[in-house]
């Protein structure tokens, strides 16, 4: 139990630490390899307090797309921060000063950490989640049942925000901005050097293999459709940096990604319509094999977490070749 | 199918998104968003009917009993919310069409038909759902697809206003999280039925539980940042003038009217009305800044010399009247309030389109560029007068009916100050109305150049203008079916959520 | 109370320090950056609501007895989603507001933009 404590203490502290020093700290790009390392303690973190999807979502969102985000637009823009001017701290620090003192204010009265007599774990839910689920849906990861079953709508709108980024970030840096001449320019020279192309080569069958093993592992461990998502985007992200985009376009045309990006929202709704026309409730996935609700549950928790792969990839690798065209294109 | 009606209306504006996107015709999406306004009309007429016949409807998502899975309720409180936006969402797409092609990009309106089915689905979402999770799900789907809307503006001020309307935006769905956190620790359950009855199981006064006041404070002050309640309106002005014409008349007469009512929907039946009004100051901070809102949204109003702005941030004095109507938490002023929210969105809506068409013919809304012109565009001028003699509250406009109840409830209260203000908000408005009536008619045209282009207006523009405006004289002449709309959502709400 | 509460302390700290950066820095980057940051201490918060001691992750095998409660953790999948779909809007933008103005300093953004303000006249 101490070590516990311990180590929650010193990955705690650790994080504020990294907040305080990219708070603090002027040059962006230093920052931005500082948020990698913050999003990876919290991914630690979350491990320590057992959301261990939660963590491998955190360690693929935050080090891999949000860092990879982040450095393409530093390339885009200046990399160094202005001075803050003093008056501008004042307005923080009140509002600052006012929200933690609620919040601590709000401390007195929330339950004991870990303790398991706090309302959360009390709530006839808990119930339902760990033990009755098992009969419902009968699948071992709970998390993968409540996100995509008991929660499917929620997901649904989760989908749909990614669906909302892809396309405001596609109206926003869009095709709109092609200069034809970037496109003559092989500006990438990674593609020179061997090891990493070799590499780069070997790994990728064993990216997208891992991130369809992710996908369909979701019911028995952690993973599920929004992390396999993120590896196959992450797969060809890294197929872009070292080979030039126009061979990853090449591969993936946007007209492709287009498609994909709005097949996921149309699959998932498509399952729940599929459930009312089947007499159910909406994504009542009962409904597609009325004697064994269990396997009913199996085929639409399967589909929608599919669904959710294909779109969470489509829309980060456009957003990835969304800024990386404008990095080419400035140059 | 009628059972599934509450989904439906989320469901078919959520699903003609992606349609937008898989056809990339821009025939195709204009027609996507304007059926997934017809049908959003549809269900809400449908439920409004069936809501009157056998009450509040609720419907299980996947099956699962309430608690363990997300449910959307539809009761007397919520219909009147879902008429106003998917009326506005019909009348929006039919103005649209030309609207749009001349201000955006031909690539981008695709996209832009895209986010707008998006927004429609977040914000009818929102006010169906009956978990709070599920809630702030569907504001972050309004919201981001809002910000592309914005961003997709004419000028480069319209992407500064998309970015502050980000960040703040952001911040304030990341304190409504908190708040969702806090009253999550405190009773285990996200459902709001589930956390009423558990909320009421600690007490009167909520036990004394100061993690429970906490969650109130920041659910509250998350929502007032959506609902631009005065200290925290700075991303509202920039937004609603910056953005597309089309965009800017839906923003302002739906965004900030399902966020008011979100926070009636927690005020009154989620926390309870004992708690929130009772023993929590809320009543009192909500007259407050009702009257701030009020007196400086439209002290500001008059010196604007953009049309767009000065109708910016007369919506936020606007705001103002509706939460003093809520913050008094009795059944007249709550009425009042939502017969504001129906009036004002109708009002607005009408002003912004008319602003739309302004731009279309000449280029801007500056006011240096409306000058002298009312005599030249008798009936575009006509529409603007009609429907700021509505903002000032004028009889026999929409906008007398509601400010007529507004002031009856607050003098039932006792609350003299409040009426001050809104009479002294009135005056303002008058001033501010007073300006364009000056400019358009009693000003000299700049340039002999400048004047409206030769191409006639175009009759879809023009017809959903006068649709609005005729039809806010008719809730002004007879206000029996908006007020009974209100009357009954406010039973319902005071009667703990009619549930 | 230090004991059964140092959590929930240590994380309200980190969620100040991100807010403090959105509010006090100009820098649109640097902002988008405290989101995160703040967002992350309210998604730590959550899955902390759901930690039992001695539990373990809540995916059901016959030789475990506690587990924590999945429910926080879902939710938290879901904004942490929201998260990064934000951040990606909130870059794109950023990117343009450069390509735009030539900076992404908001007071410098502010001062151009005031120019633009005295040539077409409107207030705000």
């Amino acid at each position: 139990m101490t070590t516990f404590v311990l180590i929650n203490v010193t990955l705690l502290a650790i994080l504020i630490a990294t907040a305080l020093t990219i708070s603090g700290m002027r040059t962006l790009y230093a920052a931005t390899m500082l948020t990698a390392l913050f999003s990876l303690v919290t991914a630690c973190l979350f491990v320590l307090l057992d959301a261990v999807d939660v963590a491998f979502t955190e360690a693929a969102v935050g080090v891999g797309i949000s860092t990879v985000l982040l450095l393409g637009v530093l390339s885009l823009t200046r990399s160094r921060e202005a001075v803050t001017p003093r008056l501008r701290r004042l307005p923080g620090a009140v509002v600052v000063l006012f929200t933690g003192g609620t919040l601590i204010y709000a401390s007195q009265d929330l339950p004991e950490f870990g303790s398991p007599t706090t309302p959360v774990q009390t709530h006839p839910l808990t119930d339902v989640y760990l033990r009755q689920s098992q009969e419902d849906i009968g699948i071992p990861n709970t998390v993968t049942s409540v996100l995509a079953s008991y929660r499917g709508l929620d997901t649904l709108g989760e989908l749909v925000v990614v669906f909302t980024a892809g396309v405001a970030v596609l109206a926003l840096l869009g095709p709109l901005m092609q200069p034809a001449e970037a496109r003559e320019r092989e500006v990438l020279d990674l593609v020179d050097y061997r090891v990493l192309r070799v590499v780069t080569g070997m790994l990728m069958p064993f990216i997208l293999l891992f991130a369809l093993y992710v996908l369909f592992h979701g019911d028995f461990g952690p993973g599920g459709g929004f992390q396999a998502g993120v590896i196959f985007a992450s797969g060809f992200v890294l197929y872009g940096l070292v080979f030039g985009l126009d061979r990853a376009q090449q591969v993936l045309p946007r007209r492709v990604l287009w498609v994909l990006i709005a097949v996921g929202p149309v699959l998932y709704a498509g399952v729940g319509v599929a459930n009312m026309l089947l007499g159910g409730a909406f994504l009542d996935y009962d409904t597609f094999a009325p004697d064994d609700a269990a396997a009913g549950q199996h085929i639409g928790i399967l589909l929608v977490e599919s669904a959710i792969g294909v779109t969470v990839a489509a829309v980060m690798t456009s957003i990835f070749f969304g800024f990386a065209n404008r990095v080419e294109s400035s140059r | 199918m009628t059972a599934h009606l509450p989904v439906l209306q989320v469901l078919v504006p959520l699903v003609c998104a992606p349609f937008c996107v898989l056809l990339r015709s821009r025939t195709a999406a204009w027609l996507l968003f304007l059926f997934a306004a017809l049908a959003s009309l549809t269900c809400a007429v449908l439920l409004a009917v069936r809501v009157g016949g056998d009450g509040a409807q609720r419907y299980e998502m996947g099956g699962w009993p309430a608690p363990a899975g997300i449910e959307f309720v539809v009761g007397a409180f919520n219909t009147p919310v879902l008429l106003v936006v998917s009326a506005v969402a019909v009348v929006v797409a039919v103005y649209s069409r030309r609207s749009v092609t001349s201000e955006v990009d031909a690539r981008r309106v695709p996209l832009l038909y895209t986010c707008l089915c998006l927004t429609l689905a977040g914000l009818l979402g929102l006010t169906v759902t009956g978990d709070v999770f599920n809630a702030f799900v569907f504001l972050e789907i309004s919201s981001l697809s809002t910000y592309a809307l914005v961003a997709m503006g004419r000028h480069r001020r319209a992407l500064l206003a998309s970015f502050r309307y980000l960040v703040i935006g952001t911040v304030g769905a990341t304190f409504l999280l908190i708040g969702i956190g806090l009253a999550y620790a405190v009773t285990g359950t996200l459902n709001m039925s589930d956390l009423a009855r558990r909320v009421a199981d600690l007490g009167d006064d909520g036990g004394g539980n100061r993690a429970l006041y906490a969650a109130v404070v920041f659910v509250f002050v998350g929502l007032a940042v959506k609902i631009a309640v005065f200290p925290l309106h700075a991303w509202l002005p920039g937004a609603y003038a910056q953005a597309p014409s089309a965009i800017g008349a839906f923003l302002s007469a739906t965004s900030t009217k399902v966020a008011i009512y979100v926070f009636c929907r927690f005020a009154f039946t989620v926390f309870g009305t004992t708690l929130v009004f009772g023993t929590m100051p809320i009543d009192r901070i909500g007259l407050a800044l009702a009257c701030l809102a009020m007196v400086a949204g439209s002290a500001v109003a008059c010196f604007q010399t953009d049309l767009k702005y000065l109708l910016a941030w007369s919506s936020i004095a606007q705001i103002g009247y509706i939460l003093a109507g809520i913050s008094l938490a009795t059944t007249a002023g709550v009425s009042a309030g939502y017969l504001h929210v129906i009036n004002h969105a109708v009002l607005k809506a009408a002003l912004f389109c008319a602003a739309g068409l302004l731009v279309l013919r000449l280029g801007s809304a500056r006011f240096t560029a409306l000058a002298g012109l009312g005599r030249r565009m008798p009936w575009t001028f006509a529409a603007v007068v009609i429907a700021g003699l509505g903002l000032v509250g004028v009889p026999p406009t929409a906008g007398f009916a509601s400010k007529w109840a507004l002031l009856t409830a607050l003098v039932d209260q006792g609350q003299w100050a409040v009426v001050a203000a809104v009479l002294a908000s009135s005056l303002l408005a008058m001033v501010y109305i007073g300006r364009i009536v000056e400019v358009a008619w009693f000003r000299e045209p700049a340039e002999p150049g400048t004047g409206p282009t030769a191409s006639k207006a175009p009759a879809s523009m023009v017809a959903a203008i006068w649709v609005l405006v005729l039809a806010s004289v008719y809730f002004g002449l007879d206000a029996t079916w908006p007020a009974g709309l209100a009357d009954a959502a406010a039973d319902a709400l005071l009667a703990n959520g009619g549930e | 109370m230090i004991a059964t509460h140092y959590v929930y302390w240590l994380l309200f700290a980190l969620m100040m320090i991100g807010l403090y950066v959105v509010i006090s820095h100009g820098n649109m980057l640097k902002k988008l950056i405290g989101l995160s940051l703040f967002q992350v201490g309210v998604f730590l918060f959550f899955i902390s609501l759901g930690k039992v001691d001695g539990g373990s992750a809540p995916i059901v095998s016959e030789d475990v007895e506690t587990y924590s409660h999945p429910l926080p953790q879902v939710l938290i999948l879901t904004a942490i989603v929201v998260g990064v779909a934000t951040l990606a809007v909130g870059l794109a933008l950023a990117v343009r507001i450069f390509e735009s103005y030539g900076t992404v300093e908001e007071d410098q953004v502010l001062l151009r933009d005031a120019d633009d303000r005295e040539q077409d006249g409107g207030a705000s």
